[in-house]
């Protein structure tokens, strides 16, 4: 597959509201998001922050009812304005996508192979056999012992970890060059979520593929990311490699956040906590949307702080960033 | 002084298919030990099929044990009958990971606190009013919630409600089951702060159950790591999380994702998958999966051994290797 | 969610054997083959000429050669239950059938696209949801005229609406899950989509419904052909003869016993049937 310098995927001024009884909700607003080949991005945010909505608007699988402007951009097409028909050919095949559960996202009634198999049919003109043959491929290099036997299994005999490794498999098939996971191990144990981030990390190396990887836990970030994107309220908030992120996050809510991880801090100690709620996203605050929670707030703030920065240090939305070596830099 | 609560060779079985002859059994908890003191908080650490959460509904009662014994300030819990049982009921109470299911979706969010003050018949009817807002007061939440119905709170204030609901019969133990599980990070670190502000000021016992070693690391001194239904170590959580003895405990505390780029994951993790509680490996359970497994691993059921200073593990590999005097 | 563990491996392992079900499930199946090939192998098994008539035997009681007896034209009722049930079984299982067969790509469809799509199809079957079955049945034999296809077609019609409102709840429920969206983000198109994913993983509320509708579908068409609007004489029905023996009820109750148990029976087969398949797809009882 050819791949060009530019960026992988490129997120360009994205909105995507939806309708609701209290007016439109503006789950993401305004979004410009860079994510290259090669790397790991994490895309970082709690509930409700817009996150799982930007995954979905990059694969074209928003529902009818979203409202979407901006742009999403693969190579040179802009995928909010494809067709349906154009879209299906390039889902799975150059924009793959991992899912939060791999018990919900595989079909219970087909076998785990029948699934890998399925995708590369989708899109490449294979026998059978020889979609069966890739897919025992695409299985081993994913870490499943004894492909074969495991070929013909439902679902429900495998366990977590081992779904999501099917699932992987599925979205690597057709070796795509942006693969999207949105909280891959969210719902694994701690010893099997580690296998699978070294699985990402491996695959990513061996295949250049770049990861979009959205999660909520800074954690997971810090261990595999190579640059991360903070979303708050649908907006991001600040963009750095993962270590300006965690040595000096100039955003007052990724500094919040990084406060809030128990296991940081002093244990006993009070953990710091973000006051207030998030925003009701059909009527919220005007110009940052943090604002009302950010203790460095002025009434500057009633306008949108512009995402700015530069390569070394990173971008962040903010009139008044945390750190000092940035401030320089971020106006 | 003798602990609140203690557990001794806790033993539950579920039964899981198969004829009566060759009944199945999964075999969620076996031969536990756990001491909780007055005001203190434990840990109780471990991943899918660790028997953890049975651990908890045993000893609040809701599961019998097969064998083994609970006892709470100094009474066998499976013999308490009548007013005896109630009034157990009273003094431990519990708090779930997501209280959405267990708080009924048809009653505001203050009746259903009410109600736990009727159920233990708690005061009269105005008094129970205004202990309600108490309540809802100590947990922090806006006593004119109370009026809301569960699904017109967030995940933390439901979680509150929860907790409120908890001590509305003012108990002495808690039995927190993975209670910050299903929260964001910053509501996680509210729900956090307030359980250890809680066990301070009203001075509450706490079994805190958990996956997150990280969030254990935080709330509690002591801690058990579980593995397939037996505690495989206990001790000080900080000096095990800083030098853990059982390989799977090592394991464990390597998988942790630390918040920070300079704690990436040194070496391949924990290799293979967490197996069934329905025929467990025989022996050590851990042995398909250690890397430092000896033969007599697959025979000999290990037994907890001091390691450290208030240090436990079950594991005669690493035991043999630590005593050895060092030079 | 797996972190918190063990209660999964619980849930599966306390849930009581399905043993019921299979027993009901079985029990009607059983009971159904033996009806089936009964009515298969009707011009082996039974005795005489259905249509033979014997003035002599004229409501003659069970004896040695007409072991049922006989009704108020000397022909053999065994014979004729036999022939009876050939028929009425195919008029039940045609109709849910054809009904079946229109209703699950209209559920499907409905269901999975939602919207204006949906309204397009759910509306119009409502329409006939809400008229009573029997009237419907009835203008539907006025105009098209009596007789067995006919009453079999009004069936189908009348049951057309309600399986596809069970194909389409159950669409609705399926079309949320993960796998589906995970399909289309694999790149499989819609069609593809709707066939392999969310018909296979919604059927299973249908064949239920269809299985317990297709025992009421026995009941109605005797009803029809009790009415005489059903399968026509002198081609012997159920409730045909139901219809005939009513007037010498006192003087030869075979008449109406023999048909009655018949059409229990078969009724009763549909019904463990369905009973059994429900509770096999969803021990929890959850989507009833």
């Amino acid at each position: 597959m050819t791949r060009t310098t530019g960026p992988a995927l490129a997120l360009d001024d994205l909105r995507v509201s939806f309708p609701s009884a209290q007016g439109p909700v503006s789950a993401v607003d305004g979004v410009s998001l860079e994510l290259r080949p090669d790397e790991i991005l994490g895309l970082v945010g709690e509930s409700g922050c817009g996150k799982s909505t930007l995954a979905n608007a990059a694969m074209g699988l928003l529902p009818e009812s979203a409202e979407v402007s901006g742009a999403v951009r693969l190579g040179d097409r802009d995928l909010t304005i494809l067709a349906e028909r154009d879209l299906r050919r390039i889902r799975g095949d150059e924009i793959a996508m991992v899912f939060q559960d791999p018990s919900t996202s595989l079909d219970p009634v087909w076998t785990v192979g029948d699934q890998v198999a399925e995708t590369i049919r989708a899109h490449r003109d294979v026998s059978r056999r020889e979609a069966k043959a890739r897919a025992l491929k695409l299985m081993r290099e994913v870490g499943i012992p004894s492909a074969e036997q495991r070929y013909g299994e439902p679902p429900h005999r495998m366990s977590g970890g081992m779904k999501q490794r099917i699932v992987i498999a599925a979205a690597l098939a057709n070796d795509p060059a942006v693969l999207i996971a949105d909280e891959p191990t969210t719902a694994l144990d701690v010893t099997i979520q580690a296998q699978i981030l070294q699985l990402l990390d491996g695959l990513r190396q061996r295949r250049g593929t770049a990861v979009l990887l959205i999660t909520h836990d800074l954690g997971v970030v810090a261990q595999v990311c190579d640059r991360v994107a903070v979303m708050y309220a649908g907006q991001l908030v600040e963009v750095a490699t993962t270590e300006q992120i965690f040595s000096h996050p100039a955003h007052p809510y990724t500094e919040a956040l990084l406060r809030a991880v128990p296991g940081t801090g002093e244990p006993g100690a009070e953990l710091t906590v973000i006051p207030g709620q998030v925003p009701d996203l059909a009527a919220p605050p005007v110009g940052c949307r943090f604002a009302p929670r950010c203790p460095f707030a002025t009434e500057e703030c009633s306008i949108r702080p512009p995402l700015e920065g530069d390569e070394a240090h990173g971008a962040v939305a903010c009139w008044h960033p945390r750190s000092r070596d940035r401030e320089v830099t971020a106006r | 002084m003798s602990a609140l609560l203690e557990v001794q060779g806790l033993v539950k079985r579920f039964p899981a298919g198969g004829p009566v002859w060759r009944r199945r059994y999964v075999h969620a908890v076996s031969d536990v030990d756990l001491s909780i003191g007055r005001g203190q908080t434990l840990g109780l650490v471990g991943e899918s099929g660790s028997g953890k959460t049975t651990v908890g509904r045993c000893i609040l009662g809701l599961y019998r044990p097969d064998e083994g014994l609970v006892r709470f300030d100094g009474r066998d819990v499976a013999g308490l009958r009548g007013s005896t049982l109630a009034e157990f009921r009273r003094r431990v109470q519990p708090v779930f990971q997501d209280p959405y299911g267990s708080l009924d979706p048809r009653w505001t969010v203050g009746r259903s606190v009410q109600e736990s003050l009727e159920a233990h018949r708690i005061g009269s009817v105005q008094d129970r009013r205004d202990r309600v807002r108490e309540l809802f007061a100590t947990v922090g939440l806006d006593p004119a919630l109370g009026d809301r119905h569960p699904r017109n709170l967030s995940g933390g204030q439901r979680q509150r409600v929860g907790i409120a609901a908890a001590l509305a019969s003012e108990p002495e133990l808690i039995i927190a089951d993975e209670p910050v599980s299903a929260l964001d990070v910053s509501v996680q670190a509210q729900i956090i702060n307030l359980l250890q502000r809680l066990g301070r000021d009203l001075g509450l016992a706490v079994l805190f159950i958990s996956h997150d070693l990280g969030v254990v690391e935080h709330v509690s001194s002591e801690v058990a790591v579980m593995y397939l239904g037996r505690v495989v170590e206990t001790g000080p959580t900080a000096a095990i999380l800083r030098a853990p003895e059982h390989p799977y405990t090592r394991a464990l505390v390597e998988a942790i994702p630390h918040p920070d780029p300079s704690r990436r994951f040194r070496h391949a993790s924990l290799a293979g998958e967490i197996p069934s509680p329905v025929d467990p490996p025989s022996g050590c359970a851990f042995h398909p999966r250690c890397p430092i497994a000896q033969a007599s691993c697959r025979i000999q059921v290990p037994e907890l051994e001091p390691v450290g200073e208030d240090h436990l593990a079950a594991c005669p590999v690493v035991a043999r290797v630590t005593t050895r005097p060092t030079t | 969610m797996s972190v918190t563990g063990l209660p999964d491996v619980v849930a599966v392992a306390a849930r009581p054997p399905a043993r019921r079900a299979r027993t009901s499930l079985m029990i009607g199946l059983v009971l159904l083959g033996i009806l089936v090939l009964v009515a298969i192998l009707a011009p082996v098994l039974a005795p005489h000429d259905p249509d033979a008539v014997d003035p002599n035997r004229v409501l003659a009681a069970p004896d040695g050669s007409y072991l049922l007896g006989a009704d108020d034209f000397g022909r053999d009722v065994l014979s004729r239950t036999i022939f009876a049930l050939r028929v009425s079984l195919l008029v039940a299982v045609s109709s849910v059938v054809v009904a079946t067969l229109v209703a699950v790509p209209l559920g499907l469809v409905a269901g999975y696209f939602g919207g204006w799509v949906d309204t397009l199809v759910s509306r119009p079957l409502d329409m006939i949801l809400v008229l009573p079955a029997l009237l419907l049945a009835l203008s539907l034999i006025t105009i098209l005229g009596p007789g067995s296809t006919v009453a079999a077609l009004a069936i189908a019609v009348i049951y057309l609406p309600i399986l596809a409102r069970v194909m389409r709840a159950s669409t609705l429920v399926t079309s949320q899950q993960d796998y589906v969206l995970a399909a289309r983000a694999r790149g499989s198109g819609h069609v593809a989509t709707m066939v392999r994913h969310v018909l296979p993983n919604s059927i299973g509320p249908v064949a239920v419904q269809g299985s317990v509708l297709t025992g009421f579908a026995l009941q109605l068409e005797a009803a029809l052909s009790f009415l005489g609007l059903g399968t026509q004489p002198p081609t012997p029905s159920l409730g045909g003869m139901l219809a005939d023996g009513r007037d010498v009820l006192s003087l030869a109750p075979w008449l109406e016993i023999v048909p009655g148990v018949a059409i229990a029976l078969a009724v009763l087969s549909f019904l463990l049937i369905g009973d059994g398949l429900r509770r096999t797809l969803d021990p929890d009882g959850v989507a009833s």
